[in-house]
C-alpha cells in the first residue's frame, strides 16, 4: 500500500526514500477523491445555507436550556410522582408483555424465514412479514394502531409486539441458516419428523442466542415505550411529553434519570443472565 | 433394582426450572392485567371496522402532494447528515476517553465518558428533539442537535470497543521508536480503527435518516412536520403519500449504506 515518494536529493541516497507520505485511505484515484470532497463541500455549504435558524429564539432558549440542566441536576421526583409512577408501570408492563408476545410470534416466523428448514412458499411469506415490520418505524405503526385501537397502552403493546417480530425473526432466521448442518442431518438420519428435527436439531443450537436477543429486545422495547407515548400509545413518554410541554424541567429531568437508570440496570442484568444461560 | 433412564437434568434442577417458569408466567399474566385494566375493549373489538375505514380513507394516496414534499425531504436528509457529523465530531474524543487503553485516567475520566455514552444511548432522539424544541424552539437546528446527541453514544460505544480491540504489537512498535502519545495515536491506533470508524459512521447515518423522518412530529423540522400537519387535519391521503416517501427514503439510504460499508470493509 505505502507508496514512498522520492524527493530529488543528492545522488547518493536517491534509491532510499527520505520522506514518507501517508497513503490515501479509501479512494486511490486522486481526481475521484478531490471530486467527492468538492461535492461534499458544495453540499455542506448548501445545507448550512438552507438551515434558516431563528437565532433570536435560540438565544432566548439558552436560559431555558440552563434551567433544564439545573432541573436535570436537581430532579423533582415528588410533585408529579402519581403521574410518573403510572406512566412507569404502563411502560414496564407494556415492555414485558409485548416482548413475550413478540418472541412467541417471532419464533414461528423466524423458523419459516430460514431457508434451510422451511419450504419456499412459507419462506417468502415470512420474509415479507419481516420486511414490512422492519421498514416501518415504531412511531408510524403506533400512529396507525392508536387510530385503530384507541389511546392507551394496548396500542403500545401491539406496536412493540409487531416491531419485535421484525427484529427477532430476522436475526433468528439468520441464526438458523448458519447452524451446523451435520447435527441436523444426524437427527434426520434417525427418521425424525420435521417437528422433532426442529426440536432436537435446530433448537439446541440457537437457544442461547435467542435468549440473548430476547433480553436485548426487552431493553429496546423499554426505550421505545418511552417514545411511543408521544403519539398517544401509553407509557412514560406521555408523562414526559406533558412535563416538557409545561416547562417542568425538574420533573422531566427526574423521568429521564429514571429511564437512564432502568436502561443501565437492564443492560447489566442482561449481561449477567446471558452468562448464566450459556 | 429398577432400571434408571437417563435424564438431562437432576430433579432439583428441574424443580428450580419449573418454579422459575411458573413465576415468569405469573408475572406476565399480572403485567397483562395491570396493563389492560384501563383498556376500553369496545374500541379493541371495533378495530377491524376502524382499520377498514382507515384503509378506505388512506387509499389512494394524493400523488399531487409529492411536489410539496421535496423541500422537507431535503431538510430531512440535511438533519440526518449534519446531525451525524455533529455526533461523530463529539463521539471521537468521548470514545478515546472511554477506551481503557487510551483514557488519561481510568478512575475519573473513564466513568464520566461511559456515563455520557449511556445517557446519550438510553434516550431516543425523539425525546431529545422534544426537549430541544422546547428549549431552542422548533426548527431544523433542534433536529440536528437531537440527532447529534443521540449519535454520540452509539458511535462512541462502538468506537471505544474498536479502540480496545486494537493490536497492541503495532502500538508497541511505534512506542519503541520513541513516539509521543499523540504520535502513537496518529500512527498506531488511528490506522487500525479507521475502517471500523467509517463503517460505524455510515451505519449511524443510515439509522439517522430513519429517525430524522419522524422528528418533525414534535416540531424538529423535516418531513415529519408535514406528517404532523396532515395527521392533525385528518388528511389521510397525504399521510399515505408521506409514508410512501419515508419508506422509499429509508430503503434507498439502507441500500447506499450497505454499498458503502461493503466497499470500505
Amino acid at each position: 500500500m505505502a507508496s514512498p515518494s522520492n524527493t530529488a536529493g543528492d545522488s547518493g541516497t536517491a534509491s532510499y526514500p527520505t520522506r514518507w507520505t501517508r497513503p490515501p485511505v479509501f479512494i486511490q484515484r486522486a481526481w475521484l477523491r478531490w471530486g467527492l470532497s468538492l461535492l461534499a463541500l458544495i453540499w455542506f455549504v448548501l445545507a448550512i445555507g438552507t438551515l434558516d435558524v431563528n437565532w433570536v429564539r435560540v438565544a432566548e432558549g439558552l436560559e431555558r436550556g440552563w434551567r433544564f440542566i439545573k432541573g436535570f441536576l436537581t430532579p423533582d421526583f415528588v410533585t408529579r410522582w402519581p403521574d410518573i409512577s403510572k406512566g412507569l408501570v404502563e411502560s414496564l408492563t407494556m415492555t414485558l408483555t409485548s416482548t413475550v408476545a413478540g418472541v412467541l410470534l417471532s419464533v414461528p416466523v423466524g423458523i419459516g424465514a430460514a431457508r434451510n428448514v422451511a419450504p419456499k412458499a412459507v419462506y417468502y411469506v415470512c420474509r415479507s412479514i419481516i420486511a414490512v415490520s422492519r421498514s416501518l418505524q415504531e412511531i408510524i405503526i403506533a400512529i396507525l394502531f392508536v387510530t385503530m385501537f384507541g389511546f392507551g397502552p394496548f396500542a403500545g403493546f401491539l406496536t412493540l409486539s409487531f416491531a419485535t417480530i421484525g427484529f427477532l425473526a430476522k436475526l433468528l432466521a439468520e441464526d438458523i441458516e448458519d447452524i451446523d448442518e451435520k447435527q441436523m442431518e444426524a437427527i434426520k438420519a434417525t427418521g425424525a419428523s420435521w417437528l422433532q428435527l426442529i426440536n432436537y436439531g435446530v433448537q439446541p443450537q440457537v437457544m442461547p442466542r435467542l435468549i440473548g436477543l430476547s433480553l436485548y429486545r426487552l431493553d429496546i422495547n423499554f426505550r421505545e415505550s418511552a417514545v411511543i407515548g408521544i403519539v398517544g400509545a401509553g407509557g412514560i413518554g406521555a408523562t414526559l411529553n406533558t412535563a416538557i410541554d409545561r416547562y417542568e424541567f425538574d420533573s422531566a429531568g427526574a423521568i429521564l434519570l429514571i429511564i437512564i437508570a432502568i436502561v443501565m440496570l437492564a443492560e447489566y442484568s442482561s449481561g449477567y443472565v446471558r452468562r448464566w444461560v450459556q | 433394582m429398577t432400571e434408571q433412564t437417563w435424564q438431562y437434568r437432576t430433579p432439583r434442577h428441574r424443580l428450580v426450572l419449573w418454579v422459575s417458569w411458573l413465576c415468569f408466567v405469573a408475572l406476565c399474566v399480572f403485567c397483562w392485567q395491570v396493563m389492560t385494566q384501563d383498556t376500553i375493549w369496545y374500541f379493541v373489538t371495533d378495530a377491524p371496522r376502524q382499520a377498514a375505514d382507515l384503509g378506505s380513507r388512506m387509499i389512494p394516496p394524493r400523488w399531487s402532494y409529492l411536489e410539496k414534499l421535496w423541500l422537507p425531504l431535503w431538510d430531512t436528509l440535511n438533519i440526518a447528515t449534519l446531525g451525524t457529523l455533529l455526533g461523530v465530531l463529539f463521539a471521537i474524543p468521548v470514545a478515546f476517553l472511554a477506551a481503557s487503553n487510551t483514557t488519561p485516567s481510568r478512575l475519573f475520566v473513564r466513568p464520566i465518558a461511559l456515563f455520557i455514552i449511556v445517557a446519550s444511548r438510553s434516550i431516543n432522539s425523539l425525546i431529545w428533539a422534544l426537549l430541544l424544541v422546547s428549549i431552542i424552539g422548533p426548527g431544523l437546528l433542534a433536529g440536528i442537535i437531537a440527532i447529534g446527541l443521540r449519535s454520540i453514544g452509539f458511535v462512541a460505544k462502538l468506537l471505544y470497543e474498536a479502540i480496545e480491540e486494537t493490536d497492541t504489537i503495532q502500538i508497541e512498535a511505534i512506542t519503541a521508536t520513541g513516539a509521543s502519545r499523540a504520535q502513537i495515536l496518529n500512527y498506531a491506533i488511528v490506522p487500525q480503527i479507521l475502517p471500523a470508524f467509517c463503517g460505524i459512521s455510515v451505519f449511524r447515518w443510515d439509522i439517522n435518516i430513519r429517525e430524522s423522518t419522524i422528528l418533525g412530529l414534535v416540531g424538529a423540522g423535516g418531513i415529519g412536520v408535514q406528517l404532523q400537519a396532515s395527521l392533525n387535519t385528518l388528511a389521510w391521503p397525504q399521510v399515505t403519500m408521506i409514508f410512501i416517501v419515508i419508506l422509499a427514503t429509508v430503503v434507498i439510504s439502507e441500500w447506499v449504506s450497505a454499498k458503502v460499508r461493503h466497499a470500505i470493509i
